[in-house]
C-alpha cells in the first residue's frame, strides 16, 4: 500500500478541543426537550432496614409535582440491574433492584421519584415523603460480613457472593520446600473514580411511534440499550441511545444504573420527557465505588531472589448489591497479582464479601492497582529480606521479550486464561531508571534533609486492554468526497474522534481534513457496537476502522472499474481521484452520487499488554506525616503508538488519579453503615498544586501480534504501578524508622500513625 | 442540591437589614459573600426563610488603618484585604493568615464579617481574632455593641451573635512594627481548611519575650489562646529549648476530638509542630 | 424576580426565584451551557464566571445579585471563529481530556493573566488549585497557561 500520508503517530491536536475548549460541548445536562420535567430522586438515609411503608401522598401536593414513582408502580417484579461482565448464575440473587421496595441496603438506594417542573421543587417535595424504616444492623467491613451474624439477602445464608481463584502450577509444591518465604498482609481503601460531569439521563418517549430516545448514555451503549429493552418490554430496535459529550468516565460512568432505567420508565410513564442530573452529594454515594480490599499474601523465593511462587486470600468488599462489572476489580487482583513478572506457581483465592455499602465496579486498573500495590510492597520487603538490590530483583524475575506469549494465571470458575503478548519489559524499566537519574538520586535514600526524610522506589507494571469480543466502525464517503466515520466505539473524553480520523485518514490515504467528522458511542451509528472499557477503543475501533476502511477502498475501485471499464485490480486510489491503467480518472465525489456507506468490524478475543514502570522520589517530614512528591517518572510502550499527545495524557492523568488513591481519597463509612464523606469537601482529590512535577514518557516496540495496527490498549498503565511506588519510595525513606506501610491511603494522619508506632514495634529481619 | 426556597430582600441601609433579621425571629440571616452559607443551603442544613443581602451596605466595606489599630468593614473581602499593600506592614499577621484562606475564586467573594460569624473552628480569621485579640462590632435591633474576640466564639459554627445581629466592624489592635510575629497552617491540600494552625506574636525587650499571644486553630470547638504556652514563653528569651518546651506545652493543652479526617492524638502533635515552627519563623 | 445585568457584553432581564445561582440562570434560561456545574457546593471551580472581572464559582452566587453586574462567561471569553490564544494555547498542550472542567480553567486562567500577565507556574499552580480536573493531571493546563502568557503582555487581553 503506498502511504501518502502518515497522521498514526503524529502528535495531532484534537478535533475535540474545538467544541469543548470553547464551551460548546453538548453534555446531557446542556440539553432541554419541550414539556420536560426533572426528577429527584429519594435516597435511604439508613445502611440496612427493611421498608415498613413509603407514604408519598403528601409530596403529590406540593407546588409543581407532577408524579410521585415507587417500586409498587413497576409492577409485580421490580426491574434489576444485570451483570454485563462475567454474568454469572450465582450472581444473580444479588442483583440491585431498580428501586427497593422491602429492604435498603446502602445509604444512597433509591426509594421513590419525584417529577416536577423545575429540579428544586423536584427536591423540595422529597422532603415531604414520608418513610418508615426498621433499622437493622449494618455489615460495615468485610470480617464482620464473613462472619455472617448479619446477612444482607437472608435467603442466602451468607455474604459471600463469589470466590474466584486464580492457580498456575503448583503452588503447595512450591512452598512446601522454599528456602525463603514471607507473608504479609496488605489493605486498600474505598475511592471512586470521580468524573468531572456528573451522570445525567434525559428520556422521551415517544408514544405514537412507540420509540424511546435516551441522552446521557457512554461507555457500553449497544449493551445498556439491550438491557433496558428487556427491562421496558421494547425491542432494542425502539430505543435509541444517544451519546453527546461525555464528561470523563474512567470504568464507572457508562455502566447501567438504576436511574438508566427509572427516568426512561418515568419518561413513559407521564408521557413527558423527563431530565435527570445527579448532584455530587448524589454522585458520591450511588456511583461504583471501588478498590477496597484485602490481602493476605505469601512469596516463596530462592535466596538468589527468582521467584518460585505467591499465594494467599483476597477479601473484596463489593458493597450491596452486584452491579453490571462488580466481579472484575476482585478477579483482576487474583489473576494479575504477578503483573510483569515470572511467577511460575500461583494459588491466589479472591473473596467477594457484601456490605452495606455502595456496590462496586470498575475504575481504571480495577484490581490491577490495588494488585500492584500488594506485589510491589512485598517485593522490596522482600528484597531487603534477601539483601538484594531492589532493581536487581525485579530484572531476575522480569518475563523476558522471548518468552512471549506468557501464559498467566487461569481463574476458575469461568475458565479465564489469559497471557502476555509482546514486549521487552526490561527496556521499558531502563528508560524509567534513566529518566529518573536513579544512581544519583539513590545517594539520597534514607537522608534527612531539612528535616525531611528521602526516598525513592521503583515499580514495573503491565495494562491489560484491547478486550474483545468485536467493535465495528462505519465509514461514509459523502457525495462532495469528505468522508464520515462512525463508531461503535465511545468517548469518555479520551480523544477517540482525533485518533480515529488519524487512522481512517492513513487507510484511506486522504487529508484529515477531509475527515468531515467522526461520530462515536450512540446506537443509530453502527449495526453492533460495544464500547469504551478495558482501553479497547483503538485497538478493537482502531481496528475496525481498518477493515471498513479496506472494504470502501474495495467498494470504490468496483464503482471506478465500472465507470472506467477496467479491472477493480487495476485502479489505482490516489488523492481522491480513481484511474484506471489507461489514464483515465473520477474524483471519489463523482464515484458517489448518492453516500457510498461502508461497515467494518474486528473480532478479537485476546488482550493487549501495554507495560512500562514508574518511579518515585519522595521526602517525609515525620512530625506531620506529610509526603512532597519530589519527581515521578512514568514510562509506557503501548506497541504502536497513534497520538503520541492524548497518549501522554492518559498517561499523566492516570497517575495523578493514582496519587489521589495513594494518599488523599476515601470514602468513609461508620459502624451504622453511614456514609460520611458526601462532599468534595470529605472526598478529597489532587488538586494543581499537589503534585507539581509528574514527567511521562511514551514509547512504542514490540507491536502487539493480536491487531492489524499492533496497537495496545493504554489508558490505565498510569494508575496502576502508583500505589506500589509511593508506599515503597516512603518505605525506604522511612526505612531507619522501621516504617512499613501496608495499607493505603498514606495520608499524613495515617503515615504520622504508622511513625508513632513503628517507635514501638520494629520487624525483626530475617 | 438545588438551594431551598427563600425569600430575598436587599437592603440599602444598615437599619433596615436590623429590622428585617428582627421582623423575622431567626428565621432570616444575613448573606455576604455566600462563600459559606451557599454550600450550607445546598446541603440544606441551613434552610432560612428569609435571605438578607448585605451588598448595598456600603458603610461596611472599608479598611481603615489608624495609630488606634486597623478595622475592617465586615463585608471586605479577602481579596481587598491582599491587594490592599498598606496591610502588608500594617498587619503582617493578618495577611499571612487570609493568603491561607480557601481559593482564588472564593476570595474574590468571601468576606472577613462572613467567616468570622460563620465561625469555622478550622478557619483563619477566628483564629486571628482570638489570637489578636480583636473585637468584634456589632449592630441589633437593641442598638451597637462591641464583643470581644475572646468572648465570641461559643463552639463550632456557633457565636455571640444574636439572630438579628450584623457585624459591622472587626477591630484589631495597633501592630507595633518592631512585633515578632508567625503563622504556620497544615492541611491536606492547598486552600483546605486547617488541620491545625498556629498564629504567634510576641514583643521583645532586651533581647526576652513580652506580650507572648500563641493561638491554636482547628484543634478545639473554636480557635483558643494557649495561655499554658504564654506564659512559658514570657520573660524568657527564645532560643530551641524554649521552643521545643513551648512545643509540648502547645500539645498538651488541647483535647481534639477524632474525625474522619484524623485522630485526636495527631492534632494534639501537630498543633504542637505549628507553634513550634510558627515561633522559629517568629524569631528568625 | 426580575433581574438586570450583562452577559458577554449584552443585557439580559431574566425572572427568576431568588433561590436560582447564576450558575443555573446562565445555564438554563440564557441557554450559556458553557458554564458547568460539577458540585454545587463551591469546591470543584466548573462553574467558574467572571463577575465584573473577577473569577467567581457561579454555583455560589444567587442569580439575583448579579444586579447590575457585567458577567463573562467561556462564550464571552471565545471568538466566533478560531480560538482564542489562551484556549490555542489549551489546545496545543493538550490541556484538556472530557472538557469538563475546562470552561472554569479558561475563565480562572484569563482573569489570573489579565491581571498577572507575569505569573510563574507555582502562583498559576495555587490560582488554578481551586479548579478540579480528573483527567488530565494538571500538568498540561498549567504548561498551557504559561505558555498564553505573551498575549496577555502584549497589552493585550489575551484576545
Amino acid at each position: 500500500m503506498r502511504t501518502v500520508n502518515s497522521f498514526i503517530g503524529q502528535p495531532i491536536e484534537r478535533l475535540e478541543d474545538l467544541r469543548l475548549v470553547r464551551g460548546r460541548g453538548q453534555f446531557v445536562d446542556d440539553l432541554a426537550r419541550k414539556d420536560m420535567l426533572y426528577a429527584a430522586i429519594l435516597r435511604s438515609s439508613v445502611g440496612h432496614g427493611r421498608v415498613r411503608s413509603i407514604d408519598i401522598a403528601a409530596a403529590k401536593t406540593r407546588p409543581g409535582v407532577h408524579a410521585v414513582i415507587t417500586a409498587a408502580d413497576m409492577g409485580e417484579r421490580v426491574p434489576v440491574v444485570p451483570m454485563r461482565l462475567q454474568p454469572m448464575p450465582e450472581f444473580e440473587p444479588f442483583a440491585q433492584p431498580v428501586m427497593a421496595r422491602d429492604k435498603v441496603r446502602f445509604v444512597g438506594e433509591a426509594l421513590a421519584m419525584v417529577l416536577a417542573d423545575t429540579p428544586g421543587r423536584a427536591e423540595d417535595a422529597l422532603e415531604a415523603i414520608a418513610v418508615d424504616l426498621e433499622p437493622l444492623p449494618a455489615v460495615s467491613n468485610w470480617q464482620q460480613s464473613a462472619r455472617n451474624e448479619t446477612l444482607l439477602f437472608e435467603h442466602k445464608g451468607s455474604n459471600v457472593t463469589m470466590t474466584f481463584r486464580a492457580v498456575l502450577g503448583d503452588a503447595a509444591a512450591a512452598f512446601k520446600d522454599a528456602p525463603y518465604t514471607r507473608r504479609e498482609r496488605f489493605s486498600t481503601q474505598r475511592h471512586t473514580a470521580l468524573p468531572m460531569e456528573p451522570r445525567g439521563v434525559l428520556a422521551e418517549w415517544n408514544a405514537a411511534e412507540g420509540r424511546l430516545t435516551v441522552w446521557g448514555a457512554a461507555k457500553v451503549l449497544f449493551a445498556n440499550r439491550r438491557i433496558l429493552a428487556k427491562q421496558m418490554g421494547l425491542a432494542e430496535t425502539a430505543i435509541d441511545m444517544v451519546e453527546n459529550d461525555v464528561g470523563g468516565g474512567f470504568g464507572a460512568r457508562g455502566e447501567f444504573y438504576p436511574e438508566d432505567f427509572l427516568i426512561p420508565f418515568a419518561a413513559r410513564y407521564c408521557g413527558r420527557p423527563v431530565k435527570w442530573t445527579e448532584d455530587r452529594r448524589e454522585h458520591l454515594m450511588t456511583i461504583n465505588h471501588a478498590r477496597e480490599a484485602a490481602v493476605d499474601v505469601e512469596i516463596a523465593c530462592r535466596r538468589d531472589g527468582t521467584i518460585l511462587g505467591l499465594r494467599g486470600h483476597a477479601y473484596v468488599d463489593v458493597g450491596a448489591y452486584m452491579r453490571t462489572n462488580g466481579a472484575i476489580g476482585a478477579r483482576n487482583i487474583a489473576q494479575f497479582m504477578s503483573g510483569p513478572y515470572r511467577v511460575p506457581n500461583i494459588d491466589i483465592d479472591t473473596t467477594l464479601l457484601l456490605s452495606n455499602k455502595t456496590p462496586v465496579g470498575t475504575y481504571r486498573g480495577p484490581g490491577r492497582f490495588e494488585t500492584d500495590f500488594y506485589r510491589e510492597r512485598l517485593f522490596d520487603m522482600v528484597a531487603h529480606d534477601l539483601g538484594i538490590d531492589r532493581i536487581e530483583f525485579r530484572r531476575r524475575n522480569l518475563v523476558g521479550a522471548a518468552e512471549m506469549p506468557h501464559k498467566l494465571a487461569t481463574i476458575t470458575p469461568f475458565e479465564s486464561k489469559d497471557e502476555l503478548d509482546s514486549g521487552d519489559y526490561q527496556a521499558t524499566l531502563d528508560r524509567c531508571l534513566a529518566e529518573f537519574g536513579w544512581a544519583e538520586k539513590e545517594k539520597l535514600k534514607g537522608k534527612v534533609i531539612d528535616g525531611r526524610y528521602h526516598g525513592i522506589a521503583v515499580a514495573c507494571f503491565i495494562e491489560g486492554g484491547g478486550a474483545g469480543p468485536k467493535e465495528t466502525a462505519r465509514l461514509q464517503l459523502e457525495t462532495d468526497g469528505t468522508l464520515t466515520v462512525y463508531m461503535g466505539s465511545a468517548s469518555v473524553g479520551q480523544g477517540v474522534e482525533t485518533a480515529f480520523a488519524q487512522i481512517a485518514a492513513d487507510a484511506m490515504e486522504m487529508p484529515m481534513d477531509r475527515i468531515h467528522r467522526v461520530f462515536h458511542g450512540s446506537t443509530a451509528y453502527v449495526s453492533d457496537g460495544y464500547g469504551a472499557y478495558h482501553s479497547r477503543s483503538i485497538v478493537m475501533g482502531g481496528s475496525a476502522v481498518l477493515d471498513a476502511a479496506g472494504k470502501l477502498r474495495e467498494a470504490l475501485r468496483g464503482e471506478a472499474a465500472r465507470r472506467l471499464n477496467c479491472g477493480s485490480a487495476e485502479v489505482v486510489l490516489a488523492d481522491g481521484r480513481a484511474a484506471a491503467p489507461d489514464g483515465k480518472s473520477v474524483s471519489w465525489a463523482e464515484l458517489a452520487p448518492e453516500p457510498i456507506s461502508v461497515e467494518g468490524a474486528f473480532h478479537n478475543h485476546k488482550h493487549t499488554w501495554a507495560y512500562g514502570a514508574h518511579a518515585a522520589h519522595v521526602s517525609v517530614d515525620p512530625r506531620t506525616g506529610h509526603v512532597a512528591l519530589v519527581d515521578y517518572v512514568a514510562v509506557e510502550n503501548c506497541g504502536r503508538m497513534i497520538n503520541p499527545l492524548t497518549l501522554k495524557g492518559q498517561l499523566v492523568g492516570a497517575v495523578v488519579q493514582g496519587l489521589g488513591g495513594a494518599f488523599l481519597e476515601h470514602l468513609v463509612y461508620d459502624e451504622q453503615g453511614q456514609f460520611l464523606t458526601a462532599s468534595l469537601a470529605d472526598y478529597l482529590v489532587p488538586t494543581a498544586s499537589d503534585f507539581p512535577k509528574i514527567r511521562g514518557y511514551v514509547t512504542e516496540s514490540h507491536p502487539s501480534p493480536i491487531n492489524p495496527l499492533g496497537a495496545k490498549g493504554a489508558g490505565e498503565g498510569g494508575i496502576i504501578g502508583v500505589g506500589g511506588v509511593i508506599s515503597n519510595a516512603i518505605a525506604d525513606a522511612l526505612q531507619s524508622l522501621g516504617v512499613e506501610p501496608r495499607d493505603l491511603p498514606l495520608s499524613p494522619p495515617r503515615l504520622w500513625q504508622l511513625i508513632q508506632d513503628a517507635g514501638r514495634h520494629r520487624r525483626p529481619v530475617r | 442540591m438545588k438551594l431551598p426556597p427563600f425569600e430575598y430582600a436587599c437592603p440599602t441601609t444598615l437599619a433596615e437589614a436590623v429590622s428585617l433579621l428582627a421582623a423575622h425571629h431567626g428565621e432570616a440571616k444575613p448573606l455576604a459573600g455566600g462563600q459559606s452559607l451557599v454550600p450550607m443551603m445546598a446541603f440544606r442544613v441551613a434552610t432560612p426563610s428569609v435571605i438578607v443581602d448585605l451588598r448595598k451596605l456600603a458603610d461596611l466595606r472599608e479598611i481603615k488603618i489608624t495609630p488606634d489599630g486597623i478595622t475592617l468593614g465586615a463585608m471586605v473581602k479577602w481579596r481587598e484585604i491582599l491587594d490592599d499593600a498598606r496591610l502588608r506592614s500594617a498587619h503582617p499577621l493578618l495577611v499571612a493568615a487570609v493568603e491561607h484562606v480557601a481559593h482564588y475564586q472564593i476570595r474574590n467573594r468571601g468576606t472577613v464579617g462572613g467567616s468570622v460569624a460563620h465561625a469555622d473552628p478550622a478557619a483563619e480569621m477566628p483564629g486571628i481574632v482570638v489570637t489578636c485579640e480583636a473585637s468584634i462590632a456589632v449592630v441589633g435591633k437593641d442598638g451597637s455593641r462591641v464583643i470581644s474576640g475572646g468572648e465570641f466564639f461559643r463552639g463550632p459554627l456557633m457565636t455571640a451573635l444574636k439572630p438579628d445581629d450584623i457585624i459591622t466592624e472587626i477591630r484589631l489592635p495597633p501592630w507595633p512594627a518592631k512585633r515578632r510575629f508567625g503563622f504556620q497552617e497544615f492541611s491536606r491540600r492547598r486552600g483546605d481548611f486547617a488541620m491545625a494552625a498556629a498564629a504567634v506574636f510576641y514583643d521583645e525587650d532586651g533581647g526576652k519575650v513580652r506580650n507572648a499571644h500563641v493561638g491554636a486553630i482547628g484543634v478545639a470547638d473554636h480557635p483558643l489562646r494557649l495561655a499554658a504556652v504564654e506564659k512559658l514563653l514570657d520573660g524568657n528569651r527564645i532560643d530551641d529549648a524554649l521552643i521545643a518546651k513551648a512545643e509540648a506545652a502547645a500539645s498538651a493543652a488541647v483535647d481534639p476530638a477524632d474525625d474522619i479526617h484524623a485522630s485526636g492524638a495527631y492534632r494534639k502533635a501537630l498543633v504542637g509542630v505549628m507553634v513550634e515552627r510558627a515561633l522559629k519563623s517568629a524569631a528568625a | 424576580m426580575p433581574v438586570r445585568f450583562e452577559v458577554n457584553g449584552k443585557p439580559v432581564e431574566v425572572e427568576v426565584e431568588p433561590r436560582l445561582t447564576l450558575a443555573d440562570c446562565l445555564r438554563h434560561h440564557l441557554r450559556l451551557t458553557g458554564t458547568h456545574v460539577g458540585c454545587e457546593h463551591g469546591v470543584c471551580g466548573a462553574c467558574t464566571v467572571l463577575v465584573d472581572g473577577a473569577a467567581v464559582r457561579s454555583c455560589l452566587m444567587l442569580a439575583v445579585q448579579a444586579e447590575g453586574a457585567k458577567v463573562t462567561t467561556v462564550e464571552g471569553l471565545s471568538r466566533d471563529e478560531g480560538l482564542t490564544p489562551l484556549q490555542a494555547s489549551f489546545r496545543r498542550h493538550h490541556a484538556l481530556q472530557c472538557g469538563f472542567c475546562t470552561p472554569g480553567m479558561i475563565t480562572t486562567a484569563h482573569a489570573l493573566l489579565s491581571e498577572e500577565p507575569d505569573c510563574d507556574a507555582d502562583r498559576v499552580r495555587e490560582v488554578l488549585s481551586g479548579n478540579i480536573c480528573r483527567c488530565t493531571g494538571y500538568i498540561s493546563i498549567v504548561e498551557a497557561v504559561l505558555d498564553a502568557r505573551s498575549a496577555y503582555k502584549r497589552g493585550g487581553n489575551g484576545g
